[in-house]
């Protein structure tokens, strides 16, 4: 399919893939096996500019959006989604600095950020809240210079492994979910530690722990936006991020898919290739027809919100349940397709099936995200749109 | 620190035709790449500039395609590529190709370290690191598989030899042909392919370098290619039949027949 991609987005694209093939292929069985975080990979990430991507020019990035993001997302999960997850937790943890930072807060952390020298994280999610974040318990409360955290996020990706974490806390419990902000707090800050270390079904070269505040003091400068506009700035976040589970789950469905039809070629029954067999045929080509309609899907989006829209809650959840769907049927009937050997470790494929499921589940559960949907299109027909 | 990265384009395949003419490779219509050993050379010159700061300027002698070759090498790290390219210095031997590489080296003026690979894998001789030190008159040092320092004029590095390695201390300025062992050469960054789609990548022809023609290209070579030939496979392999004594016992007469062992 043609995306009209221009001159950088193609070279952007072809490095993130080269990337993917000769440093993370090698190393992919490897980083699940042994739940190693992938700093070597991130290194050479790094040094080709990939983390400059997604930030300003002024802030030494290449001044690219979501969708260049998106294209070397889908690129890395196209090979280990795994990795592709802990590169893309820092532009998750670096987009609510991105919009609503100050100009001094941007020029402390952005080119860090840009560079790789250091690794961003996201922090909302708790004990007692997933799918509700209103009920999150870390505080943060006002002192003399400054706010002291209490509490424990959990889940946290990139945990452990990035130096700046972006953090909501209540600092008005009265006023619930209007009584959340967010804060920037660096790794080393005294009172701030990690917890457990999480044992996950997939993605588990990525870094996934608690994050523990006693205590912790951090600078009033540290506040991102202002005092209760947490929520605002994680709801305006992740509607910004979920084409990039969108393009985590096409790149996935991808890799499955190619595995698929290389082995289906190859695997000989009944005296003929089983790629021969129409139900094998018919598998595939609903394999393919959804991966391409998720992955234009999730393009389209990504370019809507790039070019300035307001509004995207409603497409965004779209890209993110229609894809990670799609990632999960594609790499279920992959594993299918291998039969026996697909069940085996010894084959990538059973690893893609366990990678598949987070993306139904994080940034926004699918049935949440339904749900979003559907209550976007009975406000606009109650609005008469 | 001026450093100073001599490579190669070859052709990416083994499955080359050679002119019956001039005996030499037919490179027309075939993918080239950079050959491999002299990207551990560029990688190496490029850790060194961000170690010690400085300038790394790659040069290539070939026709006017390994262009291609200059600014893939510019995508990975070097500052500046220059082309030597001219219909003279065609058919290059070894010493030929020095000569050239020499005076290039030369005009550039300041320079501290030069580095190539160990050898080309089309031609496989080794011999151009050796004698463009001998012609620049400086040391040379060989299979470097680690730099360990480089203070105040000098070098200290590490060299494989046969039995070990060998750790060099040489002055500055220096040639070292470096072994894959030295790094793993980076993959191009985006600013970098950036960059090497809009630079200027100056041609230096025979005029220019002010050599003499009759020290260049095929007229400045000591060799001539006589014939090219794949070696003939021949295949001696013998099953040895008999118990495992006998089979030992007969192993070991063979050895020493084809004086492999001696002894009784």
């Amino acid at each position: 399919m043609e995306y009209f991609l221009n001159e950088q987005q193609k070279t952007l694209k072809s490095l993130a893939r080269r990337i993917a093939e000769e440093r993370i292929l090698p190393v992919r069985a490897e980083l699940d096996e042994r739940e190693e975080f992938p700093w070597g990979i991130m290194k050479d990430l790094a040094e080709a500019d990939i983390f400059r991507i997604f930030i300003p020019e002024e802030y030494e990035g290449l001044g690219g959006g979501c969708f260049e993001l998106c294209l070397a997302v889908e690129e890395l999960s196209r090979v280990c989604s795994g990795v592709a997850v802990s590169y893309a937790a820092s532009a998750l943890g670096s987009f609510p600095l991105l919009e609503y930072g100050t100009e001094e807060q941007k020029q402390k952390y952005l080119p860090d950020i840009a560079s790789g020298k250091r690794l961003a994280a996201f922090a909302l999610t708790e004990p007692t809240a997933g799918s509700d974040a209103s009920a999150i318990k870390t505080t943060a409360e006002r002192v003399k210079g400054g706010y002291v955290i209490n509490g424990t996020k959990q889940f946290i990706t990139n945990g452990g492994e990035a130096e700046i974490y972006t953090v909501i806390a209540l600092t008005d419990k009265a006023r619930g979910a209007r009584g959340a902000s967010a804060f920037l707090v660096e790794k080393d800050t005294p009172g701030f530690s990690f917890g457990k270390k999480e044992k996950k079904m997939g993605i588990r070269a990525s870094s996934t722990r608690e994050l523990v505040f006693r205590n912790c003091l951090v600078p009033e400068e540290n506040i991102i936006g202002k005092e209760g506009m947490g929520f605002i700035v994680t709801l305006r976040l992740l509607d910004r991020s979920r084409p990039g589970i969108g393009a985590q789950a096409v790149g996935l469905a991808q890799g499955a898919l190619e595995a698929a039809v290389d082995y289906a070629r190859k695997r000989i029954q009944f005296g003929h290739p089983i790629i021969s067999l129409p139900v094998v045929q018919n598998m595939l080509a609903d394999m393919a027809t959804n991966v391409e309609a998720a992955r234009a899907l999730t393009y389209a989006v990504a370019r809507t919100i790039d070019s300035g829209a307001k509004k995207f809650t409603e497409e965004a959840a779209m890209a993110k349940v229609f894809a990670s769907d799609t990632a999960m049927k594609v790499a279920t009937d992959a594993v299918q397709i291998f039969g026996g050997v697909g069940y085996m470790r010894d084959y990538p494929i059973e690893k893609m099936m366990r990678d598949a499921k987070i993306t139904q589940i994080y940034e926004g559960s699918n049935e949440v995200l339904r749900s979003t949907i559907a209550f976007e299109l009975r406000k606009r027909k109650a609005r008469r749109e | 620190m001026n450093i100073v990265v001599c490579l190669k384009q070859v052709p990416g395949t083994t499955k080359v035709n050679i002119d019956p003419q001039t005996n030499t490779l037919v490179r027309q219509g075939i993918k080239n790449i950079v050959n491999p050993f002299d990207t551990y050379a560029l990688e190496e010159g490029v850790r060194i500039k961000e170690r010690y700061e400085g300038k790394v300027t790659a040069i290539s002698m070939g026709p006017p395609q390994a262009e291609e070759a200059l600014r893939e090498v510019i995508s990975t790290g070097a500052d500046e590529a220059i082309l030597l390219s001219d219909s003279a210095f065609a058919g290059a031997d070894t010493l030929a190709t020095s000569h050239t590489l020499a005076r290039a080296i030369n005009k550039l003026k300041q320079y501290d370290i030069i580095i190539c690979g160990r050898q080309t894998i089309d031609g496989d001789t080794g011999q151009v690191g050796p004698e463009l030190a001998e012609m620049l008159g400086i040391p040379f040092v060989a299979y470097v598989s680690k730099i360990e320092e480089i203070d105040n004029g000098y070098m200290r590095v590490k060299r494989m030899v046969e039995d070990g390695h060998e750790v060099i201390e040489t002055p500055l300025p220096t040639v070292i042909t470096v072994v894959k062992e030295i790094n793993v050469p980076r993959l191009p960054s985006l600013r970098g392919l950036a960059k090497a789609r809009s630079a200027v990548i100056p041609i230096w022809t025979a005029q220019e370098l002010g050599v003499d023609k009759n020290m260049v290209g095929l007229s400045g070579s000591a060799t001539r290619v006589i014939r090219v030939f794949f070696p003939q496979r021949v295949h001696h392999g013998e099953i040895l039949q008999g118990d495992l004594e006998s089979q030992a016992n007969s192993l070991i007469d063979k050895l020493r027949e084809a004086k492999i062992i001696s002894g009784s």
